[in-house]
């Protein structure tokens, strides 16, 4: 993480030259994507409701620059995810983990889906005799 | 005075909604038709009132009359005058008001164009709905009041939010109330029927215009708070998931699901009592909703300020209305016998698994909203946001979308199947072939884009084709149906390239410097200081080239309302055919005017709410259908005779 | 009446939901449970705020202790702070402050006109460490065992009640 900030605050002090940089200076899209990915999944706890990409609250910045630093170290999706969870809890994602407490979230619709289906199909049936 | 006046206004109100409440539903049971008369009259008069009290609140707001608390609270001295008028809506208190205002012009509405009605039938369904604006007209008399003065009278008011003082924000919640009220109409005849034991073709055919004007009005509303959303809070999306978008988002849904039962229904003496279940349900979430936004249950970012007495208020209401529904519902349903029988063959079929998808996915969207609550009982926390959502619509969408065109093909009462998916066979080739040029143009497309867009084209061929091929193609149910299904496939189609095909950016620039995203140039020129009325701002420009040629400058501003404390960052958006160019200003990062700047390219968003333009625009169609007219008619004379022969 | 058992379905759900949004409205609260109570410290290594060395978590095994996080730029910090100096004095545990995203001029005068009730103060300026307790805003407390355990763990100020009602208890079990 050091030579981010190194280049950033180099820029910053070398104020004669025109320059236009990326925030994060990603190595390729893959993580470009990986990061906005993360950053729209991620919970800014400290905001009404908003995901790490909208916010500009400063904790949302330290987590999104952690977050830089992971992708930009080839951290993968489920080891940064895991890390802001130890920490934060579940509430931190906005996409829930699929676990025994949670199974109903998950798996009801398509149970209604299928009594639904089931109760439409019994009764045209039965109306059909 | 006039604040006097307006609450006076209100207490009358109250009065007239219990009266119409009470007399002809009173007229019904004791079958008395002077009493049952008393219900047009009544409707009438109950509207002027709530009227003329929400137009003394707007010219409160504009003499700025700062004894009265709603408008200290929600104006200011330099408050230009348009946003005064608005302002009368801008918060709780006077939004409800409107809300009631509204109501009652909707009853006065159904007052009006209902003489395909019998007497005992317009009785029961205006007391319902009287008494609906009844506790309406309580909640804004008791718990939240613009009419309440304060002393002693402040100098200058607390400005209105500067979220609200906005096109987008200002039409939306009178739509979406169009909409709410609008449903209310479906939900009083299926009460109505319900107390009365019968439901017969005629009402459900006069119920279903409402229903579509309500819808249409639902959609508008939705579609306006998205494009709100989008260029007014900065980040570039159009739709978060956010418990209070999906409070409106709710209702619709439901709706959307009743329109279609409603025309199978309306056809065949059978699911009646679904119908008259979806409509109950529609009514009932958007009082659910109202409950979620201003409760402070959940947790937003649109949220009202929170207060739990009239959280307690709206439960009680929602308690009374709905529970008081589905209880005449649990005893009353099995006596609106289905008498015709469905063939599982045909598009009433389709139309009932349909409704099936649509309400399934409210149940979704109502069990992700209300989630984290459930876990908050056990003292653990979740969040349930846009990866869940966005997971279980594609899952049940895409089906919806398969389907779709299967039901337009076949015909009413009985078809066949094989032979209907025979006929799709040409309209799937069409699609493959569109689609694999599509991935030619765009690709990589990830699993989902590519779902999202094979089912976009596959809707549009096939309601295209359909189209041409219907023996009648000009008449406004056809073109209504075709209209509002094309609008789907934009929609997804669309949908698809905004949310996969996009291209954000995070770029720190120095005045002068130039950065390349997605083949445009951008030059930052720099950021100046903009005074206005009652905003200071910071305005950047950005240039905007292609290859060298100049498209358009931009200028995002950083603004700063000083009454309200509050920053606003505020988009600049180039609106193209095929693509937005969205630019939105970070903070500045250095002393020489570097600042840090948000790029992005949404391609063919603007598409996206033309799709629910068109949608709608489909529903409204669908209501010059002469067959349904032709109908009406007929319905009207009946009644007429019968009342010529009575007197 | 089995057709009146299936037509009643939709009021009982209806009815759960109405008591579901009533509870709710009683316990509904922005606090997030951490999900480290139980668990081992996060390792540190931080400078103090006041002496030129560095101490990690283990430097802090022995006995229990309280971390509190603050800054000057934080009001509840403020009103929090004859709660913190109050239970630093009884003596019954050690205080620890970790200074969070604050400046050391600001912490600095913040400290002389309300006093110092730490026993001793990490700093934290980029907020690394807040990060891996999870702490989302200040102030916060976390209590902690002798062997290093987060036992509890209060979101917002501390006041005489929650110190009475949360912390003393829960150490009290320790001992």
């Amino acid at each position: 993480m050091n030579t981010r900030y190194l280049a950033l605050i180099l820029l910053l002090l070398s104020s004669s030259s025109l320059w236009a940089i990326e925030v994060y200076d990603f190595k390729n899209q893959q993580q470009r994507e990986l990061y906005q990915e993360l950053t729209q999944e991620l919970r800014c706890l400290v905001c009404q409701n908003q995901n790490l990409a909208d916010s500009d609250a400063d904790l949302a910045k330290d987590l999104k620059n952690q977050v830089a630093d992971f992708v930009m170290n080839n951290q993968d999706k489920d080891t940064i995810l895991a890390y802001m969870v130890q920490r934060y809890g579940d509430f931190v994602t906005y996409n829930p983990p699929l676990n025994a407490g949670t199974f109903f979230l998950w798996f009801s619709p398509f149970i209604v889906l299928l009594i639904g289906a089931v109760i439409l199909i019994f009764n045209i049936r039965k109306k059909k005799q | 005075m006039l604040p006097e006046i307006g609450q006076f206004l209100l207490v009358l109100a109250l009065l007239l909604a219990t009266a119409l409440t009470v007399l002809p539903m009173l007229g019904y049971a004791r079958n008395n038709e002077t009493l049952m008369q008393t219900a047009r009259p009544l409707s009438h008069v109950l509207f002027i009132t709530t009227m003329a009290s929400f137009v003394i609140l707007v010219v409160l707001f504009v003499q700025q009359d700062f004894s009265v608390r709603y408008v200290a609270e929600n104006s200011s001295l330099e408050l230009p005058l348009r946003y005064r008028i608005t302002a009368a809506w801008g918060a709780h208190e006077g939004s409800i008001l409107m809300w009631v205002t509204v109501q009652a012009l909707w009853i006065a509405a159904v007052a009006k164009f209902s003489r395909s009605l019998s007497l005992d039938q317009i009785a029961r369904v205006l007391s319902v709905l009287g008494f609906i604006a009844l506790g309406f007209v309580a909640f804004v008399l008791f718990a939240s009041n613009p009419f309440e003065t304060i002393f002693p009278v402040p100098l200058d008011g607390r400005d209105l939010n500067p979220l609200l003082q906005d096109f987008g924000m200002i039409m939306h919640p009178p739509l979406l109330y169009f909409g709410y009220v609008g449903l209310s109409v479906a939900f009083a005849l299926s009460v109505a029927a319900l107390i009365g034991g019968e439901i017969n073709e005629q009402w459900i055919r006069w119920s279903r215009r409402w229903t579509n004007i309500a819808w249409a009005f639902l959609t508008m509303g939705i579609i306006l708070g998205s494009w709100w959303a989008y260029y007014e809070l900065g980040w570039g999306g159009w739709w978060f998931w956010d418990p209070v978008e999906n409070a409106s988002f709710l209702p619709w849904l439901a709706g959307t699901a009743l329109i279609h039962v409603q025309a199978v229904s309306e056809r065949k003496n059978a699911f009646r009592g679904w119908t008259v279940l979806l409509a109950i349900i529609a009514f009932s979430l958007c009082i659910l909703g109202t409950f979620l936004v201003r409760s402070g249950s959940i947790t937003s970012v649109h949220s009202f300020a929170a207060d739990p007495f009239r959280g307690i208020f709206i439960l009680v209401l929602l308690a009374i209305y709905s529970g008081g529904a589905l209880t005449l519902y649990t005893f009353r349903a099995n006596q609106l016998k289905s008498r015709d029988t469905i063939n599982l063959n045909s598009r009433e079929t389709l139309m009932l698994a349909n409704s099936l998808i649509f309400i399934t996915a409210t149940f979704t969207v109502l069990l992700g909203t209300l989630f984290p609550m459930i876990f908050e009982a056990v003292g653990k926390k979740i969040s349930v946001g846009a990866p869940y959502f966005g997971l279980m619509f594609f899952v049940l969408m895409i089906p919806m979308a398969v389907l779709l065109p299967l039901g337009s093909q076949l015909k009413w009462h009985r078809d066949d199947v094989m032979l209907a998916i025979k006929q799709l066979v040409p309209y799937l080739l069409i699609t493959t072939v569109l689609a694999v040029i599509v991935w030619f143009l765009f690709k990589p497309l990830n699993m989902r884009a590519i779902a999202g867009i094979y089912g976009g084209l596959w809707v549009f061929t096939a309601t295209v084709g359909q189209w041409f091929k219907h023996p009648a193609r000009g008449s406004a149910g056809v073109i209504g149906m075709s209209v509002a299904h094309i609008g789907v496939a934009v929609f997804l189609f669309s949908m698809s390239m905004t949310e996969h095909k996009d291209t954000e950016k995070d770029i720190l620039m120095q005045p002068g410097s130039t950065h390349q995203v997605a083949g445009y140039d951008f030059t930052f020129t720099g950021v100046d200081r903009v005074q206005q009325e009652n905003y200071q701002a910071q305005q950047g420009h950005v240039e905007v080239r292609r290859e060298g040629r100049l498209i358009t400058t931009l200028n995002p501003q950083k603004r700063f309302y000083p009454k309200q404390q509050m920053p606003m960052t505020e988009a600049a958006i180039y609106a193209g055919w095929t693509k937005d160019i969205y630019v939105s200003l970070g903070e500045a990062v250095n002393k020489e005017g570097g600042w840090a700047v948000r790029i992005y390219i949404k391609p063919l968003i603007r598409w996206m709410w033309f799709g629910g333009i068109l949608m709608l625009s489909g529903a409204i169609i669908a209501l010059f259908s002469t067959r349904i007219k032709r109908q009406e008619d007929k319905q009207r004379d009946r009644v007429m005779e019968q009342q010529l022969k009575l007197s | 009446m089995k057709k009146i058992v299936i037509t009643l379905i939709p009021l009982a759900l209806f009815f759960g939901l109405v008591t579901l949004l009533f509870l709710n409205m009683g316990y509904h609260n922005e606090h997030v449970p951490s999900p480290l109570i139980g668990k081992s410290v996060p390792s540190f290594e931080l400078p103090l705020l006041y002496e030129d060395k560095t101490m990690t978590e283990q430097d802090f095994i022995g006995e229990p202790w309280l971390l509190n996080v603050w800054g000057s730029w934080c009001p509840n910090c403020l009103y929090e702070h004859p709660v913190v100096t109050d239970l630093a004095q009884s003596g019954k545990l050690k205080v620890v402050g970790l200074n969070w995203k604050d400046e050391f001029s600001d912490a600095d005068n913040w400290l002389k006109r309300l006093g110092n009730p730490y026993d001793v103060i990490l700093v934290d300026y980029v907020g690394n460490t807040a990060i891996d307790f999870g702490v989302y805003g200040a102030p916060e407390s976390f209590l902690i065992d002798a062997n290093g355990i987060i036992v509890h763990k209060i979101v917002g100020e501390l006041t005489p009640e929650n110190v009475a009602n949360e912390i003393l208890p829960k150490l009290a079990q320790l001992q």
